[in-house]
């Protein structure tokens, strides 16, 4: 049918960009990827993997978990458990079957725990994953056999066996079995959006009583949604035992779960590719920034607020905002309207990032030594300037935004009422 | 009644009770309602008629009583399990899915009737028949220009119309409508009667109604329900005749 995969060469193109990628960043001299790099697009694959399968519950089925991380986490465990098997020869499987047990792994837990929380939904049904997220990271700490306590368990991906004779030693070669598993799990995703449990998933979300009364069962279906979701988190665990060989309790623990509803929400609930820019941009946020600035976390915080706050369908709720107008091939007059947030929009940024390194670097930078570099002149935190000019960037961008914002929201309203009434004419047109 | 009764009612009611707390709103009803009847329930406000809805589809439990859907007791079950024995209804607060597209809801609302049940294998763009029913629907509503708008963004009349289709969808043979021309105007409202007439040809269809043109048009069978009681239920004549009703609730409307 028409549009079921009718955004199919935006996909093709990003699958291409990473397929590309890692050769971007490819050493002639010696003739090796940077592991830097190779580590990070790992990273973001398995975050994808995390934050599309947490959409399935969100944003799909208006499911809010806060323990998705669970099933990650027992995908991860498992798997190195796997993994040792085979390796001591007791599991004659090739590696790139194994993600698939992971997610089996997954799945099995989340039909456990999802046959409790599922009996319930919103508040209720929160309360329930929070509960079963402590559980199990209690549990991460006790049974010392399968979790390893506080050291976690590790293993060694070289099983030496394989369908393509690869032996995974270098991280290019586990990249591309990520970026094949990614693609796998999105494919099936985003299959299911178009099955009939998966719009079901999303008629439960609107209104579950019409869907009660339509021969449906909520509580099934919500059953259902969170038990496949449990499975593709489960494979995403897998590939990140598969990529650090080491697998320990931030793997299941709460943090990331909420990292799981972040990404999603940041990326946008409502479009299924949504939560894949959420879980790129936070990556990027997680390997880039933390590498400068003590205080990336500060800035996930805030963006992820400003998002609720001002654009509760996310980046690509945003982008797809645009399309009616850029389907009239209006896109261009706003352009200036962009241009003039954009510089009160980067003055307070940047005030507001002044503001903060300074704060950091009086404490914990002063604490561990350090001292803040701006373009290769040091600046003295104790001084009144460099706190001046950010208070400045800040309250003064922040006051000329609200201004330009206002000259942006009325020509943003004027160009959709101009589409409305060219809307309305075409359909007197056609009647 | 211009259907003959032939042996177990479609609909059968039977002294059923309903309590909120101290509070009893539905005081022992018990209609028979035959196959085929178009059946019409009237009373004031707040005399429990969407209550008694509530109680039949599923909705809340009841406090005592009991209910048969062609002869098999629906009383204890949840609403979906009632729902697959062939009884839907609509909701006197429009109910559908706001965020989905008009197909969509249709579409939804079709596929338990189709044998989907949960399926999370079978891709809706390839079913083919399924596809064609939940377009002719789209078409016989009058939404076709509609088609991939969510539903929210309908018009009121438009959203009353879509959730009548998305009532009979699943082919249920019993079907329950809350005042489903309320808040229409009397274009609204002569176009949604023609379209519940058309709709539910050949099935049993039970309806709360305040428009009393609308009732004596369509009914075959009244029932006056006022303070969870029924005070009268007949052929439309007759009820018209009861002083008792004259008195309680038609006096106020009818002259
Ligand atoms: N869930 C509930 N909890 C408590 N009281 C309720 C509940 N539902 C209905 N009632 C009460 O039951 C009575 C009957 O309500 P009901 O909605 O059945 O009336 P109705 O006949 O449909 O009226 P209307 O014509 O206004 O729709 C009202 O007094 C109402 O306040
Ligand atoms: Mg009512």
């Amino acid at each position: 049918m028409n549009g079921a995969f009718g955004k199919s060469w935006l996909w093709i193109a990003a699958v291409a960009f990473a397929l590309l990628l890692p050769w971007c960043f490819y050493d002639f001299h010696t003739a090796r990827h940077s592991g830097f790099m190779l580590s990070m697009l790992s990273q973001m694959g398995m975050m994808i993997i995390l934050a599309l399968s947490y959409n399935m519950l969100l944003g799909q089925a208006g499911l809010f978990s806060l323990c998705h991380a669970t099933f990650f986490g027992i995908g991860g465990y498992a798997t190195v458990h796997f993994l040792n098997a085979a390796g001591d020869g007791d599991l004659p499987l090739p590696m790139e079957i194994i993600p698939l047990l992971g997610g089996f792994s997954g799945l099995g837990l989340a039909i456990i725990f999802g046959y409790m929380a599922t009996k319930q939904r919103a508040t209720a049904f929160a309360m329930i994953t929070l509960g079963i997220g402590e559980l199990m990271a209690t549990a991460a700490l006790m049974f010392h056999h399968f979790f390893g306590g506080e050291g976690g368990v590790s293993t060694n991906r070289m099983i030496d066996h394989s369908l393509f004779g690869l032996t995974y030693a270098s991280g290019v070669q586990v990249y591309y079995l990520i970026l094949a598993w990614t693609l796998i799990a999105t494919l099936a995703m985003f299959f299911l959006t178009k099955t009939p449990l998966g719009r079901m998933a999303n008629a439960t979300r609107d209104n579950f009583e019409r869907a009660q009364f339509m021969g449906y069962d909520p509580r099934v279906v919500r059953f259902l949604q969170f038990s496949l979701s449990g499975l593709f988190a489960g494979i995403g665990g897998a590939l990140y035992a598969i990529t650090y060989e080491i697998v320990t309790f931030d793997a299941l623990a709460g943090p990331l779960s909420a990292n799981a509803l972040l990404m999603a929400y940041i990326g946008g609930t409502t479009v299924f590719g949504g939560p894949v820019l959420g879980a790129v941009l936070i990556t990027l946020l997680q390997s880039g920034v933390s590498l400068m600035s003590n205080s990336w976390l500060v800035y996930v915080g805030v963006l992820f607020i400003s998002m609720v706050i001002f654009a509760p369908s996310g980046i690509a709720g945003l982008i797809m905002g645009h399309k009616p107008i850029l389907r009239a091939g209006k896109l261009g007059q706003l352009v200036v309207p962009y241009i003039r947030v954009l510089v009160p929009g980067l003055l307070l940024v940047l005030g507001f990032v002044g503001l903060v390194e300074l704060t950091s670097f009086l404490t914990i930078g002063a604490a561990q030594g350090k001292t803040l570099v701006l373009g290769g002149n040091k600046i003295d935190v104790h001084a009144t300037m460099p706190w001046l000019v950010s208070a400045i960037a800040l309250f003064g961008g922040g006051a000329w935004l609200r201004i330009e914002a206002r000259h942006f929201r009325r020509v943003w309203d004027g160009l959709m009422a101009d589409l409305k009434s060219a809307d309305g004419k075409a359909e007197r047109v056609l009647a | 009644m211009s259907i003959p009764a032939s042996g177990t009612p479609a609909l059968s009611i039977r002294e059923i009770t309903k309590s909120f707390g101290q509070t009893a709103i539905i005081r022992g009803v018990s209609l028979d309602i035959a196959a085929g009847e178009r059946h019409a329930i009237i009373g004031p406000n707040g005399a429990g008629k969407t209550t008694c809805f509530n109680l039949i589809s599923g909705r809340f439990p009841i406090s005592s009583g009991e209910i048969y859907l062609n002869g098999e007791r629906i009383d204890q079950l949840p609403p979906h399990k009632i729902n697959r024995m062939g009884l839907s209804r609509s909701f006197q607060i429009t109910s559908i899915f706001q965020r989905m597209s008009v197909f969509e809801n249709l579409r939804c609302a079709l596929l338990w009737s189709r044998g989907y049940r949960y399926s999370f294998w079978s891709p809706l763009w390839m079913q083919r028949e399924l596809n064609a029913q939940a377009e002719f629907l789209l078409e016989d509503l009058n939404l076709h220009t509609r088609r991939d708008l969510p539903a929210g963004l309908l018009s009121y009349a438009e959203q009353r119309a879509l959730e009548i289709g998305m009532t009979i969808a699943g082919g249920a043979s019993v079907i329950l409508l809350d005042e489903p021309t309320a808040g229409m105007s009397n274009t609204e409202t002569d176009y949604a009667m023609d379209l519940i007439r058309r709709v539910t040809k050949g099935k049993t269809l039970v309806m709360v109604e305040h428009d009393m043109k609308v009732v004596f048009d369509l009914a075959d069978v009244i029932t006056v329900l006022v303070y969870g009681q029924v005070i009268a239920s007949g052929p439309p004549e007759t009820v018209r005749a009861n002083p008792a009703v004259q008195e309680a609730y038609l006096g106020a409307l009818v002259e």
